[in-house]
């Protein structure tokens, strides 16, 4: 019997768990993925908003800015790549200007600290490559750039050396009412819990009505992005165009780990699987993204991706205790800016445990610190040469373009949270991440993880256990084989 | 600080032609760095024949081709190390390398040859739409897998690109059991060698289909089918011609890129045509006694080009080295004009070439029976009579240091003169 069971290891379900996991609780995480970070986690801007758009009437407006202020201290305990590079949302004309005014004013009512209205000289000082035709913008030095993903693999992997634990590819099917609590049906056997911490992303509708009367709906809302190449001087700040109805405006930035991310559009689609990138979406992108700058390398473009913003109709987020359904706790529509507003949501949620258990208990033990990663790119020569010394494996370079080596990826793969897949390896360690996209070291990671893992290459998948990549033995290989076996 | 003569990076065909070649011309020490397991570069995954017609007159297949040189450059004893990853190089000629065994090393050279080969272009490079899953490989990657490491990669096939790879993955799939269902070709040409596509796709039946792309990938966890569509003029793909294909791999045969990030970090100029670096007569890059040579300068189709334009490299080096290299004196530049996309070497320094200048140039467009009209200044010095040119097969173009030699001039062009 479990405390608590968190449903969904996006970044909602992972820093949740991270934090309960100071107290006395037995808690499980299940996700339907093979990783945790797997779904809107792991396609967004990755952008820790300052917190001037959201009003302070709203949830939104209420976590954003002290969340913001917290990611210092979160990000040096976990080791989570995050930098606080500020922000600027650019005006080209009188209707801008307003906008961006009324944004400011905004910001005030939310206690963001230190914004300005800047005019054109100034903006483009601060950034020659954009486009000289804006005249005024919103700069906001307190906002940031985050790696997202990273961010829940080491939140899920802090909370699991505090004694919290994961099951993957365990996907949420049925949740009966029963007296001690809740009984959930997965696809991997039932799980018993006292209560339940819905963080389903865009499913978490679905969820909440497995276990009570419908009381909102999520719709996604998608959206395109192209990564480009790492080492292009374009942008050292996160730069947005002016806000419409579709969303925050197209976004340049530079990302944590030196690519330039260019999206979202912002487009409601009826499938909560569909992250199909499409053309029309991508073009949107582009057209709007000139606008900001006309220096985009479009030819450097290296992937496209699409992510979903679990939008609910009440347009804000949804966290509290589902109608009709004790210690059931919905953490739903939690669209932009859910990653920046998380450390205080999380607080929030831990609050509504408190009341609803009488108290929680400390742990005498809980450590807040993850193991640190060893990124071998960025030490310098010296660093270098003394850890080849103490492991040969740093010596062994893996992936060339992002220069990872094979004693990182066999780290990756044998801490709590571990990788399973390809794929997982390349969200904790960057190996093919980079211009190749894994042409090159792929083979070379499959080979790593059949070592770690007791596998057949054959048995290794991109992602997901259906995501095979190798089908069999070529015939070559098979007659090799054979005949070593004498036959 | 360990110091050579000469240090060579990349150990493929290119690097072990210059490092052999360097040693023959009498360069003492000498060192090849190759980050992978063995020498011989791209072509130890390449097991088909048709390596070395022109240089050894027989056809070896890519492993025999490239053990011709490992085993000279053995019995040459010249250095080299494997698993061995250049991590930088810098202006003054050091260069930073590791591995498991030496660790982090510093090595100082007085020249060196760039050898680092080229890879290939991604799915991510031409943002084709729809889901990202298992399945979408490059083709020398997916050449990697079936032929160096033992497995297959699918069994039902659709290939994107007509490139060389492209085709003789066709091929070997095919051999193996799959299913190819069709290769699917951007341009209105193919990209590849005659002769690839007769062996490759004529002989097993398989469709090539010009001017279509992928506009579409579906599956969730793997690829379940690619949509084809034909493309217009301006190669967007045309409403209501879509084709669904039911597969569960896309092969990409889109290009290569040559691999620069170390040549850029040192402060080389690339060309942006070749995305090599810029070289002169002697494969000298923008770096004095930095040289370049094979799929790094410029996409070769066929290894024994890259081995003659790199022993010229290694000579260079070995002369530099030597100080008998002609530092500065005459020099003309080379520029591509019409139908020409580009022309190794970009500039010449008239003093170092031998008896002939030897130039490689690509066509942008298929053509047939025109001249290649080149030019001194206004001048023209020479006109060559053409059948056939495409952009898939590589022109060599000889000229005689004596026509060159005549008068003095700073700009030489070459172009493409139709209707004759
Ligand atoms: C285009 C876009 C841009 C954004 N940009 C920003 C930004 O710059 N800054 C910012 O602060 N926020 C941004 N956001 C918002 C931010 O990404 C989200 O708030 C956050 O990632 C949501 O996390 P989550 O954990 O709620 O959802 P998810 O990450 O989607 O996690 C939900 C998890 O639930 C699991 N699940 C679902 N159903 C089941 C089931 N039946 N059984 C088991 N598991 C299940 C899923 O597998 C998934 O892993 C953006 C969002 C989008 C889409
Ligand atoms: C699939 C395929 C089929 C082909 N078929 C034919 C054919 O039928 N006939 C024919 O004549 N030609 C063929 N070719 C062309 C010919 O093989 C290539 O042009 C030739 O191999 C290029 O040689 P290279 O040495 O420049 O590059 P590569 O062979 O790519 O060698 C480059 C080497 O540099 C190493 N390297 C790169 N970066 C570093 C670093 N930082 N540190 C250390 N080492 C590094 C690489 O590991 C690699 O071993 C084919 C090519 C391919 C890819």
């Amino acid at each position: 019997m479990y405390d608590i069971v968190i449903i969904g290891a996006g970044i909602a379900g992972s820093f949740i768990a991270r934090e309960l996991s100071r107290f006395k609780l037995k808690i499980l995480i299940v996700d339907r993925q093979n990783d945790v970070g797997n779904e809107t986690t792991e396609a967004n801007s990755a952008i820790i908003h300052a917190g001037y758009d959201a009003m302070a009437d709203q949830l939104k407006g209420k976590f954003n800015a002290p969340g913001n202020k917290m990611f210092d201290t979160i990000c040096d305990e976990l080791d989570v790549p995050f930098k606080r590079i500020g922000s600027l949302v650019l005006g080209f004309n009188e209707d801008d200007r307003k906008t961006i005014q009324n944004l400011y004013n905004n910001g005030l009512k939310n206690n963001v600290p230190d914004m300005r209205i800047l005019e054109k000289d100034e903006i483009l000082q601060m950034e020659p490559k954009l486009n000289e035709d804006v005249v005024c913008a919103l700069y906001a030095p307190t906002a940031g750039i985050i790696g997202a993903w990273e961010f829940a693999i080491a939140s899920v992997e802090n909370a699991m050396d505090n004694g919290v634990e994961l099951e993957l590819e365990t996907e949420v099917t049925g949740i009966e009412k029963e007296n001690f609590g809740y009984r959930i049906y997965t696809n991997k056997g039932e799980k018993d819990t006292k209560y339940i911490i819905n963080c389903a992303g865009v499913y978490a509708d679905v969820i909440n009505n497995m276990v009570t009367e419908p009381y909102f709906s999520i719709t996604p809302r998608k959206g395109n992005y192209y990564v480009l190449d790492k080492g292009l001087d374009l942008v050292n700040h996160i730069i947005f165009l002016c806000p419409t109805d579709k969303g925050k405006g197209v976004i340049i930035t530079p990302t944590v780990h030196g690519n330039i991310l260019i999206g979202p559009d912002s487009e409601f689609v009826n499938d909560k699987d569909s992250t199909a990138t499409d053309v029309s979406g991508l073009r949107y992108v582009k057209e709007r993204a000139l606008l900001s700058s006309k220096a985009i390398p479009f030819n450097k473009v290296i992937r496209t991706f699409a992510g979903l913003r679990a939008h609910s109709d009440r347009n804000d987020f949804i966290i509290e205790e589902a109608k009709g359904a004790k210690g059931f706790i919905n953490v739903a529509g939690f669209e932009s800016p859910g990653l920046s507003a998380i450390p205080a949501v999380a607080q929030y949620v831990v609050n509504i445990m408190q009341k609803l258990t009488g108290g929680l208990i400390y742990k005498d033990n809980f450590n807040p610190r993850r193991r640190k990663t060893v990124c071998f790119n960025l030490l310098s020569d010296e660093e270098k040469k003394d850890i080849i010394k103490k492991n040969p494996m740093y010596g062994n370079i893996i992936c060339r373009c992002e220069t990872v080596t094979e004693a990182e990826i066999v780290d990756a793969i044998n801490r709590n949270c571990g990788a399973r897949s390809v794929k997982a390896v390349k969200k904790r360690t960057r190996a093919g991440m980079g211009r190749c996209q894994g042409g090159f070291c792929s083979p070379r990671v499959m080979e790593i993880l059949a070592r770690e893992l007791g596998k057949d290459w054959t048995d290794i998948p991109y992602d997901s256990t259906k995501s095979y990549i190798l089908t069999e033995e070529t015939k070559r290989n098979q007659q090799d084989n054979d005949s070593k076996m004498g036959g | 600080m360990i110091s050579y003569d000469i240090v060579v990076i990349g150990g493929g065909p290119a690097g072990l032609a210059a490092a052999i070649e360097a040693r023959n011309y009498g360069v003492k020490k000498i060192l090849v760095l190759e980050r992978d397991k063995e020498l011989g570069g791209i072509l130890q995954q390449c097991i088909h024949n048709g390596f070395g017609l022109h240089i050894f007159k027989e056809e070896l297949t890519g492993p025999e081709y490239a053990e011709r040189f490992i085993t000279e450059l053995k019995s040459l004893k010249i250095d080299y190390k494997i698993n061995t990853m250049v991590l930088t190089i810098t202006k003054d000629k050091t260069i930073h390398a590791v591995n498991p065994k030496d660790g982090y090393m510093v090595i100082q050279a007085k020249a060196i040859v760039l050898a680092m080969g080229c890879r290939e272009r991604t799915a991510g490079a031409i943002s084709i739409p729809g889901t990202r899953p298992s399945g979408v490989f490059t083709a020398g990657t997916a050449q990697r897998y079936i032929n160096v490491e033992g497995y297959m990669v699918g069994r039902r096939v659709v290939i994107l690109g007509s490139g060389d790879i492209g085709l003789i993955m066709a091929r070997r799939m095919t051999l193996e059991g799959a299913k190819v269902l069709c290769v699917v070709e951007l341009m209105p040409f193919s990209g590849g060698l005659t002769r690839n596509i007769v062996q490759c796709l004529n002989d097993f039946d398989i469709p090539l289909y010009l001017s279509h792309t992928v506009t579409n990938i579906k599956g969730k966890d793997r690829v379940e089918g690619v949509t084809i569509a034909r493309v217009d003029e301006n190669r967007l793909p045309i409403p209501g011609t879509e084709i669904d294909y039911d597969c569960d791999t896309l092969l990409l045969s889109i290009g290569l890129i040559p691999e620069n990030e170390l040549t850029v970090k040192a402060g080389a100029q690339i060309d942006m045509r070749t995305n090599g670096p810029v070289v002169n007569e002697s494969m000298e890059t923008t770096i004095s006694g930095v040289f370049a040579c094979g799929n790094v300068v410029h996409v070769h189709d066929l290894v024994d080009f890259v081995t003659e334009e790199s022993r010229r490299a290694g000579r260079s080096a070995a002369k530099y080295v030597q100080k008998k290299l002609v530092e500065d004196g005459n020099e003309f530049k080379i520029e591509a004009l019409n139908g020409i996309s580009y022309i190794i070497p970009q500039t010449v320094r008239i003093d170092n070439v031998d008896k002939s200048l030897d130039l490689y140039l690509r066509v942008r467009n298929v053509y047939d029976r025109v001249k290649l009209v080149i030019k001194a200044d206004q001048e023209t010095i020479k006109e060559i009579n053409k059948r056939h040119m495409a952009p898939g097969e590589m022109e060599h173009i000889v000229l005689s240091k004596d026509l060159l030699q005549e008068k003095s001039f700073e700009r030489l062009t070459i172009e493409v003169k139709e209707g004759i």
